[in-house]
């Protein structure tokens, strides 16, 4: 699904992100990437989402050299992946129901099957009845949980997070780690790249170290 | 159970943009078109202001022609074709006068010619009241014999030669071309059609102007909007849809704003106008825009919207 061959990332004026990074997970993998802070991990998840282009080496995402893509292929890659950003990027002019329904309207969905589709995704992470509230209204914990319907509900084949987790409690960040687990045990492919490694005990981790994979 | 094979599914073929590709066009325009819909009554006072803008822009060409028009339907009675007139000497007789109408008649320059008897000039004329008083003191009929010719080529060098050829014709007096007050009005509306079209093609690039700004706004506004969607997977004709149909909007509600204001105008000028066409003896009611210059300045105002919202997202979204 996802394969990195020998990807550096280099910053101006000369900060290296990534050096010569390579790994590769199957689809319906659960992978963690983790690692101190400025380690390169929201690099690797904006790489593989395409916003950032790799200095060096190639990202395969599903057999495609995302690095290479033009301007006006982007959008029919994003459309395959759920993204949850660490700044989660909310609209916080527009209802719960709203935000979660923009990916739809972004790839036409018809509005009333759309509907029950965004209903399904909040039931998920249990902010049904949340729908009418602005973003602003919900909780740190909701709010990230806003996120993750959104990112879910085109029902992509992989979900990209970073730091879905951050400034959370413990027991809130428990229970948004158990809604990626759901996700991964029905077959979606995850990609997580966080500080709280212990919250998934049972996945494959990618550790980083000054943009670099240690054992 | 059931939902989670379900997501399984889905989630091994996500495309499920691709099961709707027919209904996809109508749901993103509907959409695009209720957004921009939502964004002109969201902020009322923005989009009034813009309204009037637009409308005092677009109504200064347009009522310019609407006064060209009107203008030219007041002279449409009037022939622009010119004539010559070939009056005879007043003693002259009316038999040197059937031979000069059988000599025109006969010219190869000529296209028409009506003979005018002295008598019945002397008749038009008394009916005017004032003139009735000096034409009974004159002890003779003062009109004489008149032919008002036409002529095949209407040039005005050609014409020219013809005045010249009449004037030496025997027994005629005086011959005059007197199409040249015609020829005149002619030009200024020439002329007044070129200014319309300069002010237009000034105002016009005024109102891609406006628009051109208005969308800029409108895109910083939404800039967390534009870079969500883009995140999303959104393509850029998603996100410039609601924003063109926005501009069209605005330019089709200026050009409606516009054709509202010279209405008003005519409507305000009317009186007026009539009362002192009355004193000239022109009866002439000021018409206002035709339905089918109004469905241009229509067309062309949404198409100027539609142009600035489309340069402004070519400058503003590259650089997002």
């Amino acid at each position: 699904m996802i394969r990195f061959d020998r990807v550096a990332k280099r910053y101006p004026p000369g900060i290296d992100a990534l050096s010569a990074l390579s790994f590769e997970m199957t689809a319906g993998d659960m992978l963690i990437v983790s690692g101190h802070s400025g380690a390169g991990k929201s690099t690797l998840i904006k790489l593989v989402a395409a916003i950032e282009k790799p200095t060096s080496g190639a990202v395969l995402v599903g057999g495609q050299n995302v690095g290479t893509l033009s301007r006006s292929a982007l959008p029919f890659l994003r459309r395959r992946l759920g993204l949850v950003l660490q700044d989660q990027k909310l609209l916080f002019d527009r209802s719960v129901f709203e935000n979660v329904m923009l990916p739809l309207s972004i790839i036409g969905f018809p509005p009333k099957e759309a509907m029950q589709r965004v209903r399904a995704a909040l039931d998920k992470v249990g902010l049904a009845m949340r729908e009418k509230a602005l973003p602003i209204a919900l909780s740190g914990g909701e709010q990230q949980r806003l996120a993750i319907a959104r990112a879910v509900v085109s029902r992509p084949a992989l979900l990209l997070a970073d730091e879905p987790t951050a400034h959370l409690d413990a027991e809130t960040a428990a229970d948004v780690a158990r809604i990626f687990h759901e996700f991964h045990r029905a077959g979606v492919t995850v990609l997580i790249a966080t500080y709280d490694g212990h919250l998934f005990p049972d996945a494959r981790t990618l550790r980083l170290d000054h943009g670099c994979s240690v054992a | 159970m059931r939902e989670r094979s379900a997501w399984i599914t889905d989630a091994q073929s996500p495309d499920g943009c691709l099961k709707f590709p027919m209904n996809i066009w109508l749901v993103n325009h509907g959409r695009a078109l209720r957004i921009a819909l939502r964004r002109l009554i969201a902020a009322p006072l923005i989009t009034l202001l813009s309204l009037l803008a637009i409308g005092v822009a677009l109504a200064l060409p347009a009522g310019g022609q609407m006064l060209l028009n009107n203008v030219q339907r007041l002279m449409g009675s009037t022939s622009a074709t010119p004539q010559i007139s070939v009056f005879m000497a007043t003693d002259a007789g009316r038999g040197a006068a059937t031979e000069l109408g059988a000599r025109l008649k006969k010219h190869p320059a000529v296209k028409q010619q009506r003979f005018l008897p002295r008598e019945d000039t002397l008749q038009r004329m008394k009916a005017n009241a004032g003139l009735r008083e000096v034409i009974d003191v004159l002890p003779n009929n003062p009109f004489p014999d008149a032919f008002i010719v036409t002529a095949i080529d209407d040039q005005p060098a050609t014409l020219d030669l013809l005045v010249e050829e009449f004037r030496q014709w025997p027994k005629v007096a005086h011959v005059q071309l007197d199409s040249a007050w015609a020829r005149r009005l002619e030009a200024l509306l020439r002329l007044g059609r070129n200014v319309v079209t300069l002010l237009g093609g000034l105002l016009a690039t005024g109102l891609t102007a406006i628009t051109f700004n208005i969308i800029r706004m409108q895109v910083l506004t939404h800039r967390a909007e534009i870079e969500v969607s883009q995140l999303l997977g959104a393509t850029n004709g998603f996100i410039c849809r609601p924003f063109l149909y926005f501009g069209a909007l605005l330019g089709f509600a200026g050009g409606a704003t516009a054709w509202l204001l010279i209405a008003a105008a005519a409507w305000w000028l009317r009186t007026p106008l009539d009362e002192l066409l009355h004193l000239y003896e022109f009866t002439y009611s000021l018409q206002s825009l035709s339905l089918a210059d109004a469905a241009l300045l229509l067309g062309i105002a949404t198409g100027l919207g539609w142009l600035g919202a489309l340069l402004s997202l070519g400058q503003h979204l590259r650089h997002s």
